[in-house]
């Protein structure tokens, strides 16, 4: 467990006019939600750092698919990418709510897991996976949770067509 | 499984999952222990979930090598009376008692998220009522309140508290029939008879109300989609009025019954660090002492005028879980004869034509009224671009609504945190140890509605 303060991780940053920042991530407000920026080098830090400051409760991951690049509010030095990992925590006293925002790179739809932190995680992070297609380094079962074993495709991503997939039908296993 | 991705020189251009990273094939089913990661091994048995020193297990004294031929991997549902719906419970079982559990989900799934992003504003709210098909009231309401977020609109008064008021006789119609089925699976199978029809009671108001008995998209953005009927007041008194003895009926025959509790308590106990670690929400959560509950934590709507308890438990077990939803009916019931009292009056829902569409009889003598109405529900409204999550209490924990605008008619992205599908990953933990007949008291002691598991 590293305990120290988290790392200034991002190198790209050039912290000009010295942006908010909260547990090594940049900060936004989103309709009065504190909303952090991690990169992806300081998302555990960032996660652990919150996680002991209270927030016990990991209480939702998600991700979104922003291909068709809408509007998004990112702070200066975040570059956008074409996924978007959520992470929701609460912390129970007092009562508090922070929300992570994590850019994952098309090409390299990576992520460490946060199961060692939040065994709760799990689901979620399989969740995503199946839907979205953005692996959990380190997650012990990165597997499909909703869709069949052996769909094709992530039906959350925006270039999934809808429509012209035909419907699979898991096939019959013969030994069991 | 591999790690790496793309390795596709494959990826041609009539692929239609064109982009997609590689697809797992690993199994979804429960594993041998050979095959099983030692990290999840340790879950069931606490190792893993963060406990406080000493406490917890090592991981490296898990014995893996457990003798195969002595276990035995089976299948509970998902075609069985207990699992509420389609869920499928495999169990390792060393002679009658359970060693691992995997909750194998998916069976429902009809890709509802997705959905969603095709449809409208305005007609979303009949996606997401059909998700938690028990309590649609709550999703309703998640869903409403993000898109208002997003709008930056406050509904009126009345709508405020007319959504409480649906809210919480629903809470108490899913507590009721949480009653019904918990003694259905327990032997109690007269009790599922009384629950049903507790939950008529409920059923026939949400009709007069909203025209349906379930799935009712009654709550929509910018207040409900109609004023509460004529005599809803003495409706909902009459239900104030029976349920009570009712309850202390039940409270007699379950509560103070030396078989019912014989075959709750001390079954299927989760501690407080454990229901925290997993995610769990709601009564699960609150079963173990902590009063997590989004009413009083981050008040919406008008909570924060109303007086209630959060009941908590002690133990975690079947019996805690069992006993809160029991008081929590009494609960919603103290609030419900507050909303009555505090019902002002006043507008349903917002008077902003952009949004909600004008009254039918506007329609006939208005041209802007009718062209209002046309726009509306052809295109819709827009979104300001943005991102939000917006929480609600439901009857089984949090639901939350997280929802992304681009600033178009229908939403980029929405996803729901549905609780039923959190409060799964605490089936291993609970049943381990235990006998398969308390398997089944377990599961229907979480209380899990498939149709928000999977979505």
């Amino acid at each position: 467990m590293a305990d120290e303060p988290t790392p200034d991780g991002a190198a790209e940053e050039p912290a000009a006019p010295e942006p908010e920042r909260r547990a090594g991530a940049l900060v936004t407000w989103s309709r009065g939600q504190e909303v952090l920026h991690p990169s992806r080098a300081q998302y555990v830090d960032t996660v652990r750092t919150l996680k002991e400051e209270g927030f016990a409760l990991c209480v939702d991951i998600t991700a979104v698919d922003y291909l068709h690049n809408p509007p998004r509010d990112l702070p200066p030095g975040v570059a956008p990418e074409r996924f978007e990992v959520v992470v929701n925590l609460v912390a129970f006293d007092p009562p508090r709510r922070v929300r992570v925002r994590v850019q994952v790179a098309e090409t390299d739809a990576h992520l460490p897991t946060l199961w060692d932190l939040y065994a709760g995680a799990d689901f979620y992070e399989r969740e995503v996976f199946d839907l979205m297609g953005i692996r959990f380094d380190g997650h012990p079962d990165m597997t499909r949770i909703l869709m069949p074993e052996d769909w094709e495709g992530h039906p959350l991503r925006k270039d999934y067509a809808i429509g012209r997939v035909p419907v699979q039908f898991k096939a019959a296993p013969s030994t069991r | 499984m591999s790690t790496e991705l793309n390795d596709d020189e494959q990826l041609d251009a009539d692929a239609p999952w064109l982009g997609s990273a590689d697809t797992s094939e690993g199994a979804q089913e429960l594993a041998g222990r050979a095959l099983t990661d030692e990290r999840l091994l340790g879950l069931e048995r606490g190792a893993v979930l963060r406990l406080p020193e000493g406490a917890a297990l090592d991981v490296g004294d898990i014995n893996v090598e457990s003798p195969e031929d002595e276990t035995m991997i089976i299948n509970l549902g998902p075609q069985h009376p207990s699992t509420h719906g389609v869920l499928r419970v495999m169990l390792e079982l060393k002679g009658e008692t359970v060693l691992r559990t995997k909750p194998v989900i998916g069976y429902l799934h009809t890709g509802m998220e997705k959905t969603a992003e095709d449809l409208m504003y305005v007609q979303g709210g009949t996606n997401v009522t059909r998700m938690d098909y028990l309590s649609p009231f709550f999703n309703e309401c998640a869903f409403a309140l993000a898109v208002e977020k997003l709008l930056d609109i406050e509904v009126p008064e009345r709508a405020q508290w007319i959504r409480m008021l649906m809210m919480e006789l629903n809470r108490m119609s899913s507590h009721v029939l949480f009653l019904a089925t918990n003694g259905l699976d327990m032997g109690a199978t007269s009790m599922m008879i009384y629950g049903w029809r507790e939950r008529e009671l409920l059923l026939a108001f949400f009709e007069r109300v909203t025209g349906l008995r379930m799935n009712h998209n009654y709550i929509r953005p910018g207040g409900v989609a109609a004023d509460l009927p004529d005599g809803w007041r003495d409706d909902v008194l009459e239900i104030l009025d029976v349920l009570p003895g009712r309850l202390d009926e039940y409270d007699t025959l379950f509560t103070n019954q030396t078989v019912w509790r014989q075959r709750s308590e001390g079954v299927g106990v989760i501690t407080p660090e454990q229901a925290v670690a997993l995610s769990l929400t709601g009564p699960n959560l609150r079963s173990t002492g902590v009063a997590y509950d989004v009413r009083a934590d981050f008040p919406y709507l008008r909570y924060d005028e109303v007086e209630f308890d959060v009941i908590t438990g002690t133990v975690g077990d079947v019996f805690d879980r069992y006993a809160i939803r029991f008081n929590e009916i009494r609960e919603s019931m103290r609030i419900v004869h507050q909303i009555l009292d505090k019902m002002p009056k006043g507008d349903f829902r917002i008077q902003d034509a952009k949004i909600t569409p004008p009254p039918r009889g506007r329609i006939d003598e208005s041209m802007e009224a009718l062209i209002h109405h046309f726009k509306l529900f052809t295109e819709g409204f827009n979104v300001p671009a943005g991102e939000v999550y917006v929480a609600v209490e439901s009857p089984r924990g949090e639901v939350g609504c997280y929802l992304v605008s681009d600033g178009g008619s229908h939403p980029y992205r929405m996803h729901w945190r549905g609780p039923s599908f959190a409060n799964l990953q605490a089936l291993p933990v609970m049943m381990r140890g235990g006998f398969v007949a308390d398997g089944i008291a377990i599961i229907s002691s979480l209380d899990p509605v498939l149709g928000d598991v999977d979505r």
